[in-house]
């Protein structure tokens, strides 16, 4: 289904060593992506997040990464050393998170922080940086640019600084963009904005994304695969479009559990969980 | 982890239950993981042993002298370290031993009292400022401000000058002094819990403000004002040390500390053993405060979570 | 049983000051589960606390139950009004058991048989006696938000506002709230407002909602008119658009209200 595979994780697992044992959050995943948009759902303690950083091995020291391989564009990231690592970071894979406000740096404007992203691999002067900086601003759809470059981060909007968040991690213009909950902050109608801007970079650049996210219907309605994790685990791997079709009884209960605008019901169904779904068992 | 109380794992489990029966049950086993947590700080363990053990010391003082700390003797003064003296004696043959010995009950009294008058005045003064707001904040800030403006040394110096020279109304002169950094931290904590929803949500229960500020707003503001308490220890004893210097602290012949280094001064070329062996006594107990005080901050300080 | 006329909340004075709310009036019957529905900064939370006290009203009315309600409210209002807040790990202290926290409201008003009241509001909430000792940390977030709802009906009120109740609750826990909240409105005859940013939990709760935006209210209308599609005011249209997912064309059709 991809033209090309630029990304494939093979049985990664991560493990924090904490005073309580050893905490297993993500254990053996296995996936693949092309050029497209990858979901990865999942409720709190999915362990969802913590695969997107296992990715860029930017799990904090208690925690341990182990994967047979992570392949990107016939690298294997698990060989590399922090040096090369700091180079693919960034300017090979970016990442967004889920709130701007603490990504951003409050005591310098926007623009230089774009064109700081830009230079940070060595790329281009500080004229060539301002205006990357600029054209980025204008990509993710900022209506004055040259305004906007110039203000620091407590004079933009939520769904602003997103944008500007995105505009940075892709002035270096990445191959691979993860994003953790990119939206989750944002009010639904500047969700789609943004959404819609990630969805054109995506067309346009041929860039691959992974998308993390707790909502269903969102994933279901944007990306162009979805992996469903439980418990560290992918449980179901599907086409969006069919996720309705699901056959996991927990993508399944996840789905029914969701309150409908469309039908009315007098009680939500709620999830049973099954033991047996952490060992990754279909019943 | 397994090496605490490897031989009570009944205990162990009713106390780090997730289900607890009781209040008491509940508290302790709090207590329990606080305690698992500071024991795997070694350096904080030693700020405690060494804090033990100066209570131990001032406990039982006069098991562990073995003279009196006043008795002079003139025919064996500004002796070295011997067995008879291990620490030799001083100008007016009294053993430094046993002084040590017994100065340490003066410290602990001088740290105790500083503790018990100032943690509750800054913890009062702070929340309340910080919680009513408005003019009562900017008054008893404006009061903290004065305080905080003057010279420490110099204000004491005054109090004690118009109190007169005691070793409690030194404790009282360091204790007025020394409040206000207790009442800001304590004003600062209240300022980010007074808008929070727990907050919020015992308003809406009809709960008035004292009741809010003693029994929600201080507890959360009591660890970090202790774990300030504890590192300022250290500058407690020094000041105090200081007043006695000046005479204006404990009065001849007590064995304090401060007061001793300062008679000593005179022999330091000859005599190194009077003015060093309270010096050494000073930093090791400041030292064991602050290990200790890095060690609660790490346990009960909410902010470190 | 709620009455809000012409109610303005203004924070700040001078150049800072702040318009949450700016003239709005609804009336909510008994029994009823009322929705208040916007975006961030629409006012729909402030609306919440100037009805409980917790923000001031500038002008307007506030009526409960046919009394007027000034500034200060007296304890037999919070023995009627009581509030679950959005997260639960904020609402609840940190350093008191579940047990405290449940007791507190009986001392203030001096009801007596603590312990059976305790044990009941727990199994109200379905959780048992086991939790009764536990610290807010040795609980999940869904837990938490059962003891936040159990601390609201421990004074049997009869109106509870709902600030967002689920929207820090994973989806599956969100389901298991819900119809907590549905049991126990129609176990103890509650009243509810609840106010969140999805049209679906206010079209699964409620019968009739007002839709906010910058402190108005831009449209009321019931959940029947909703679920059929036929809102009146584009702004409604836009995010009832939004909330069933994600849509290149429709995304480009955002416009952004003011």
């Amino acid at each position: 289904m991809n033209d090309a595979t630029l990304l494939a994780v093979d049985d990664l697992s991560v493990r924090f060593h904490t005073r309580h044992g050893v905490v297993e959050a993500v254990r053996g995943v296995s996936f693949a992506l092309g050029r497209e948009r990858l979901g990865i759902v999942g409720e709190s303690g999915s362990g969802k997040s913590v695969t997107g950083r296992a990715i860029l091995r930017l799990v904090p020291p208690p925690g341990e990464v182990r994967a047979k391989r992570i392949a990107f564009d016939g690298t294997d990231l698990m060989q590399c050393d922090e040096v090369a690592m700091r180079d693919i970071r960034g300017r090979r894979i970016a990442m967004v998170m889920q709130d701007p406000k603490f990504s951003l740096n409050p005591v310098m404007t926007v623009g230089r922080q774009i064109a700081e992203a830009y230079r940070a691999h060595g790329q281009g002067s500080v004229a060539a940086g301002r205006d990357r900086a600029l054209d980025m601003l204008a990509a993710v759809r900022i209506r004055d640019p040259a305004r906007v470059y110039d203000l620091y981060p407590h004079e933009v909007s939520g769904g602003m600084g997103q944008r500007i968040m995105i505009a940075m991690m892709l002035a270096p213009d990445p191959d691979l963009l993860i994003a953790d909950e990119p939206t989750s902050a944002l009010d639904v109608t500047v969700q789609m904005q943004v959404l819609a801007i990630l969805d054109d970079l995506v067309r346009q650049r041929g860039m691959g994304l992974i998308f993390i996210s707790h909502d269903l219907n969102l994933v279901a309605s944007f990306c162009d695969r979805v992996l469903i994790m439980y418990a560290g685990r992918v449980v179901e791997t599907c086409r969006a479009a069919e996720l309705a079709a699901a056959r996991h009884p927990y993508t399944q209960g996840l789905l029914q559990s969701l309150p409908r605008v469309d039908v009315p019901r007098a009680e939500l169904p709620t999830l049973m969980r099954d033991p047996a779904w952490r060992d990754g068992k279909l019943p | 982890m397994n090496d605490v109380h490897p031989d009570t794992p009944t205990l162990r489990a009713w106390l780090l239950t997730e289900a607890p029966h009781s209040r008491t049950q509940a508290r302790l086993g709090q207590a329990y993981v606080a305690a698992l947590a500071f024991l795997r700080n070694p350096l904080a363990l030693v700020g405690l042993v060494i804090v033990l053990a100066l209570i131990a010391v001032a406990v039982v003082a006069p098991i562990l002298a073995p003279y009196s700390p006043i008795a002079q003797d003139l025919g064996i003064r500004l002796q070295p370290p011997s067995i008879e003296h291990w620490f030799g004696t001083d100008e007016l043959g009294r053993d430094i031993y046993a002084r040590i010995v017994y100065g340490a009950r003066i410290t602990l009294v001088i740290v105790g009292m500083v503790v018990i008058m100032v943690a509750p005045i800054g913890l009062l003064v702070g929340t309340v400022a910080g919680f009513v707001g408005g003019w009562v904040d900017a008054v008893l800030m404006r009061i903290t401000d004065v305080f905080l403006a003057f010279p420490r040394l110099i204000l004491a110096l005054a109090l004690v000058s118009a109190l007169g020279p005691s070793i409690e109304n030194a404790v009282i002169a360091i204790a007025l002094t020394a409040w206000p950094p207790y009442a800001r931290i304590a004003r600062a904590e209240t300022l980010t819990i007074r808008n929070s929803d727990f907050i919020a949500a015992v308003r809406l229960q009809g709960a008035g403000t004292a009741r809010i500020i003693l029994g929600h707003v201080v507890p959360l503001c009591t660890a970090s004002v202790i774990v300030r308490v504890t590192l300022d220890m250290a500058g407690i004893i020094l000041t105090a040390a200081g007043l006695g210097f000046l005479g204006l602290g404990a009065q001849p012949p007590m064995p304090e500390w401060g007061a001793m280094i300062s008679t000593g001064r005179k022999f330091l070329l000859d005599q190194w053993w009077v003015a060093t062996i309270p010096g050494i006594a000073i930093f090791v107990v400041s030292l064991g405060f602050n290990l200790l005080g890095d060690g609660l901050r790490d346990v009960i300080d909410p902010k470190s979570q | 049983m709620i009455e809000v006329e012409n109610l303005s909340v203004v924070f700040g004075h001078g150049a800072k000051t702040v318009h949450a709310v700016r003239g709005i009036t609804f009336h909510v019957a008994a029994g009823e589960v009322f929705g208040l529905v916007g975006e961030s900064g629409s006012g729909k939370s402030t609306v919440l606390r100037a009805l409980c006290g917790l923000a001031p009203a500038s002008a307007g009315r506030i009526a409960i139950a046919g009394e007027m309600q000034g500034k200060r409210r007296d304890r037999a209002f919070y023995k009627r009004v009581q509030m679950v807040f959005q997260d639960p790990y904020a609402s609840l202290h940190p350093r008191h058991t579940v047990d405290r926290i449940l007791s507190e409201p009986i001392a203030i008003h001096g009801l007596g048989d603590a312990d059976a009241r305790i044990d009941s509001a727990l199994a109200d909430v379905g959780l048992g006696p086991t939790f009764r000792f536990r610290y807010p940390h040795q609980l999940s977030g869904g837990q938490r938000q059962r003891v936040a709802i159990a601390r609201a009906l421990i004074l049997e009120p009869k109106i509870l506002l709902l600030d967002e109740p689920t929207s820090s609750l994973d989806v599956s826990v969100q389901a298991e709230i819900l119809n907590l909240l549905t049991r126990l409105k129609r176990e103890h005859g509650l009243t509810y407002v609840l106010v969140s940013h999805n049209l679906a939990v206010i079209a699964h709760m409620c019968a009739r909602l007002v839709v906010m935006n910058a402190g108005r209210i831009v449209e009321e209308m019931t959940v029947d008119q909703l679920r059929a599609g036929a809102p009146r005011e584009a702004y409604t249209r836009q995010l009832l658009r939004a909330s069933i997912g994600y849509d290149r064309a429709a995304a480009a059709e955002m416009v952004t209200f003011d």
